[in-house]
């Protein structure tokens, strides 16, 4: 085989390939000559037919699907999800055009550290006149009460991000600083296993910088701020909004990808100046916090008093020294545009040095000579709000359109001070696979791209992420970055000449250490405990609409005593049967999947997929199922969906204390549907065909026969649903689970005693198994109700708040 | 004047509260040479398990408090002495309202008392376009700041009607404007939108005002309540002056002040968060009397 046959699909792979004039791309030279650093990449690619790069993308999308990675959209409805939007060729930079940049931005990131250092301490940068005070004072994430408080741990700034790109002479310069609660790194981590699935060879492989080093490192440090000087253990978690954030799946990513519990506000309380999480063994010290919550929401009590996902005395907890942010709460003033005005003199100032790395030239309107300059070079500046904090290529092209002003000069006469003029940038453009709408063959075109590149504190300082995450745009416009209006992402390799090590985020030495389960957050608790619950309640649902659609299927008679009275017995939940698929019974799904989605880092996705599987299937039928048999039917694909997302949390979750409170709803949101469907149908004045109706939706068909081989009478009924210690559609059964539940949670005895939730099961297990069949009139089933409730009460009382 | 102020308040809540925490600007401060503290002293009960003061960002005693038990009633008494010294008359050399931005933009400074702080909107003060249209029609030709502030406060006095039912704590300064109608807190919120809206810094000011019985009555124990007027940057010269406009008059020798912000939320004397869910009541006395039996 000789290259003669490669040379000519590489011809085709790039036939068409539009460099645009004036622009630096990263695949070509400013001679149309191919870097070197993509030789290698681009060879392999080149062998791939348009067969195999198809089905290699799928193999891409597929495990995002599968893994669940998406981004939440901003629309109305809160919960609208998009996929991933990966741009499957990775953009390829060599380690020591890497390390150049890393070097710069390191300068830069102490350069940010100062400045934080001083605008909540001294104040030399504001009096000395090199920071307007209007733009700190103006600015809403300057927080007044973190001035003159010393960080834990000595720094400000622990993780932050840089978006860079590359001008037109192929140089880099900073389009923004991340310093809030940066965005990006998790994401990347599922960049890069996705991106594997399209090139799983050796090489490129090998030669690929690895990522998990940096989180290993991270991680040692957050748990090194979080137990302090005092050295006592105390934890370090994660602090996120909740899942309405448009990053929430990558809150829940990193939470598990580290090991770290994933903590809402309402997870913790400040008792003695000390954070301390709700768990369900009571209340635990917290040491240290990656937020990923904007700071101004951090504390109602002291900050914007307005925000529902705070916790009050948060910040007296940092105040007294006892807890680290990651980042400092304030650290949002930097990423301020007008900082970019300012920061190159500062750098001078206080470091006597210029910036490694410049960032996009920026103008402050408020002063006089700066405004004119900006006016009089109108046609290529960005002209934006000053306090604003996007990145320049996620603001429209024409502010003004949207200021309120005629023209841009009444714009800055008006607001001046509020205003900064940008230099409008090319950035550099990389290839993308596109695919022709009509035709659907692809072909690599040219697209702008910015890199973010994640740094971390470690005690050595600054640690970079080496790769992971590019924005690649749509069209060749600079502004179709944003990932809300269509951009992509896509992997960075930074790549060496010789193999790299490996590196996992298991320790390497010989030593076998047992990690702790971890700690259970109250909140989580209860959730997993409504999770199960909410589909025990769905399922019992289904079975009784099954049971009446396939005695209308038989009668077609509405009218019919038994029809009449599932009827009743549903509408007591909530169902209306004139619906074929009620309304309800989405809303029980949908509860579920609630409660699912704020505890996502705690099962599989597997199971949350079957969830989602369940509910977007009910709606689908909601719009076609009829009455009767198709609705019988339906009931039944449903059944066996629902059974599929038990048989993953019964066949696959970790025996651990969240699956005790999940598996603990089940059991008593079983047993209190039994109770209350025996009150109604073993009833000695239910319709004729009652007792049938039970041991149906309680699935004991088949039992039945084969044990008592005679028709259903109301002893035969409740010896079954009730007493039977052995089948698990009876009571007893799920009561006696109960109990065996409640003896693995934390403080199951106190001083040699039964606390108070098994003591509370315990008489309703003993009275099941006394009582004959007879003596379990309706009102033992009423009591037995109440006793149940009661536990769920005992069970609420002790660990979930 | 030396006053001995007494302030209680009272807490109901309906259903007992889990890990109550409260932020108090309850204590009356040291001012330079308008005010001294003679003596302070804040009671809370039930007696919380943790308190501790700390000076917030504008200068005020916070008083940090929390229960680690569920309460379902909490009591707030502050008996203080407080003299309050005679402002200096003061000749108005503020600068016209053109030259102020100048001013404040040579104050390089983010010290509590800079002017910065006090001119972008704040948590409870947006920018109110019908506010600021009203204030410039009141601004003549060279037009000191000073006298912009005194002619803004007479108007707002002038145009609203003093009424305790209109409004409640949360009444953005837009609704209680347009309904003509608040308290204090109100007219103060008003002001300084307005000022605000054409360059001039202003903050919010709590505390308390001495009140002259009806001639012939004796003083209603309980019946004075806590007051909050407006403070205002007019240069560099003369600095920050304080205006009550509910009462139309300089903020003088006849006010007690207990906490400086940008707006109520700085400065709310009880500031909470309550875990349980349920509505709760409060009440509140207040007596302000003068010492020298004046």
């Amino acid at each position: 085989m000789t290259d003669q046959p490669e040379r000519k699909t590489e011809e085709d792979l790039f036939g068409d390939y539009g460099l645009v004039p004036g622009i630096a791309d990263e695949l070509f030279d400013a001679n149309g000559q191919m870097r070197p650093v993509w030789r290698r990449f681009v060879d392999r690619f080149a062998r791939l037919t348009p067969e195999q790069i198809r089905a290699r993308f799928e193999r891409a999308d597929q495990y995002l699907r599968d893994a669940g990675v998406f981004y939440r959209q901003y629309s109305a409805d809160p919960l609208a999800e998009r996929e991933w939007p990966l741009s499957h060729i990775p953009v390829i930079l060599h380690e020591d055009e890497w390390e150049g940049i890393c070097t710069a931005l390191s300068q830069r990131a102490d350069l940010l550290e100062a400045v934080m250092a001083d605008l909540y301490g001294p104040g030399r940068l504001v009096s000395e006149g090199h920071l307007p005070a209007e733009l700190i004072a103006g600015s809403r994430q300057w927080l007044r009460p973190m001035v003159g408080i010393a960080p834990r741990g000595g720094h400000y700034l622990h993780f932050i991000a840089f978006e860079i790109g590359r001008s037109p002479d192929g140089s880099w310069f900073v389009l923004g600083d991340r310093t809030q609660a940066p965005s990006g790194a998790g994401f990347a981590l599922e960049n890069r296993v996705a991106t594997g699935r399209i090139f799983p060879e050796r090489f490129p492989r090998a030669h690929i910088h690895r990522l998990a080093g940096f989180f290993g490192a991270f991680r040692d440090a957050m748990e090194h701020l979080a137990r302090g000087p005092g050295g006592r253990d105390r934890a370090t978690a994660i602090l996120t909004p909740g899942p309405s954030n448009d990053t929430y799946y990558e809150h829940t990513y990193i939470a598990r990808y580290l090991g770290l519990p994933l903590l809402e506000g309402e997870d913790l309380l400040v008792e003695n100046g000390q954070a301390m999480v709700r768990t369900i063994e009571g209340l635990q010290p917290v040491g240290a916090l990656w937020r990923r919550i904007d700071a101004a929401f951090a504390d109602p009590l002291e900050l914007d008093a307005s925000s529902q996902i705070g916790t009050p005395g948060l910040m007296d907890t940092i105040r007294q020294g006892n807890l680290a942010m990651i980042n400092a709460l304030g650290s949002g003033v930097l990423e301020m545009r007008a900082m970019m005005a300012f920061l190159p003199r500062i750098s001078e100032v206080l470091t006597g040095q210029t910036l490694a790395l410049p960032n996009i030239a920026t103008w402050w309107c408020g002063a006089e000579a700066e405004r004119s300059f900006v006016q009089d070079n109108a046609a290529r500046m960005l002209v934006s709000p000053a306090l604003g904090c996007e990145l320049p290529h996620d603001l429209p092209l024409d502010t003004v359109d949207g200021s309120g002003h005629a023209s841009l000069n009444d714009w800055l006469a008006a607001e001046g001070t509020g205003l900064v003029g940008q230099e409008l940038v090319s950035l550099s453009t990389t290839p993308a696979w596109v695919e022709d709408p009509e035709t659907g063959t692809g072909r690599l075109q040219p697209r702008p791209m910015t890199v973010r590149v994640f740094a971390a504190r470690t005690p050595s300082g600054w640690n970079f992420m080496r790769g992971g995450y590019a924005r690649i745009g749509t069209s060749d416009k600079a502004t179709a970055l944003a990932m809300q209006s269509g951009g992509a992402v896509s992997d960075v390799w930074v790549v060496s000449d010789r193999p790299v090590p490996q590196f996992t985020l298991a320790p390497s030495t010989g030593d076998f250490r047992r990690a702790s389960p971890g700690i259970l957050p109250a909140r989580a608790a209860d959730n997993l405990y409504w999770l199960g619950r909410y589909v025990e309640r769905a399922e019992d649902a289904i079975r009784l609409i099954r049971a009446y659609h396939l005695r209308l299927a038989a009668t077609d008679n509405p009218n019919d005593a038994r029809l009449k009275a599932l009827a009743a017995f549903l509408e007591g939940y909530g169902h209306d049967l004139d619906e074929p698929i009620p309304a309800a019974l989405i809303e029980r799904i949908v509860q579920a999947r609630y409660c699912a989605s704020k505890v996502r880092d705690r099962f599989s996705t597997d199971a949350w997929n079957a969830l989602g599987d369940l509910l977007k299937t009910a709606r689908g039928m909601r719009e076609t199922a009829r009455a009767g048999d198709d609705a019988a039917r339906a009931m039944s694909v449903l059944l066996r969906k629902i059974a599929g997302f038990s048989g993953l949390v019964h066949e696959n979750m970790y025996r651990f204390s969240g699956w005790r409170f999940l598996s603990f709803g089940r059991a008593l949101e079983r047993a209190d549907s039994l109770t209350a469907m025996l009150a109604v149908f073993a009833d000695p004045e239910a319709p004729q065909g009652s007792l049938d109706i039970a041991v149906e939706v309680a699935d004991s068909v088949i039992t039945h026969q084969r044990r008592y081989r005679i028709e259903t009478s109301r002893d035969t009924v409740v010896d079954l649903l009730a007493l039977d210690v052995d089948n698990p559609r009876a009571l007893l059964f799920q009561i006696q689970r109960m109990r065996y539940l409640a003896a693995e949670l934390p403080g199951a005895r106190e001083h040699g005693r039964l606390a108070a939730l098994s003591r509370a099961i315990v008489p309703l297990e003993s009275e099941l198994s006394i009582l004959e069949p007879a003596e379990l009139d309706s009102e033992c089933l009423r009591s037995l109700r109440e006793g149940l409730a009661q536990t769920s009460d005992l069970l609420t009382a002790a660990y979930l708040r | 004047m030396i006053y001995d102020i007494k302030l209680r308040i009272d807490y109901d809540y309906e259903a007992p509260s889990d890990h109550t925490r409260n932020v108090l600007h309850l204590l009356p401060d040291n001012l330079g040479g308008k005010q001294r503290v003679l003596s302070r002293l804040l009671d809370v009960r039930p007696p919380p398990n943790e308190r501790r003061e700390s000076r917030d960002f504008f200068g005020n005693t916070a008083s940090s408090v929390s229960w680690h038990y569920p309460i379902d009633a909490v009591s707030f008494d502050l008996v203080a002495r407080v003299e309050r010294l005679a402002d200096p008359a003061l000749l108005d050399i503020s600068p016209p309202l053109g030259q102020l931005r100048q001013e404040i933009s040579e104050m390089q400074t983010l010290s509590a008392d800079a002017p910065h702080h006090f001119l972008s909107p704040s948590p409870r003060i947006a920018e109110v376009p019908e506010i600021t249209a009203f204030v410039q029609s009141l601004i003549t030709p060279g037009m000191s700041t000073a006298r912009l502030v005194e002619t803004l406060g007479h108007a707002l006095y002038t145009r609203m009607h003093y009424d305790a039912e209109a409004t409640t704590v949360d009444t953005p300064p837009a609704e209680a404007f347009a309904q003509k109608r608040g308290v204090c807190q109100d007219f103060a919120q008003i002001m300084i939108a307005g000022l605000r809206g054409v360059g001039v810094p202003a903050g919010y000011v709590s505390g308390f005002l001495r009140t002259f019985p009806p001639p012939g009555q004796p003083r209603l124990e309980g019946a004075d309540a806590m007051h909050a007027w407006v403070r205002a940057w007019v240069g560099h010269e003369m600095g920050w002056i304080e205006f009550d406009p509910t009462n139309d008059q300089p903020a003088g020798i006849d006010y007690v002040t207990l906490a400086i912000g940008r707006d109520y939320a700085d400065v709310a004397p009880v500031r909470g968060a309550m875990r349980s869910a349920g509505s709760h009541a409060t009440t509140q006395s207040v007596d302000v009397i003068p010492l020298d039996g004046a």
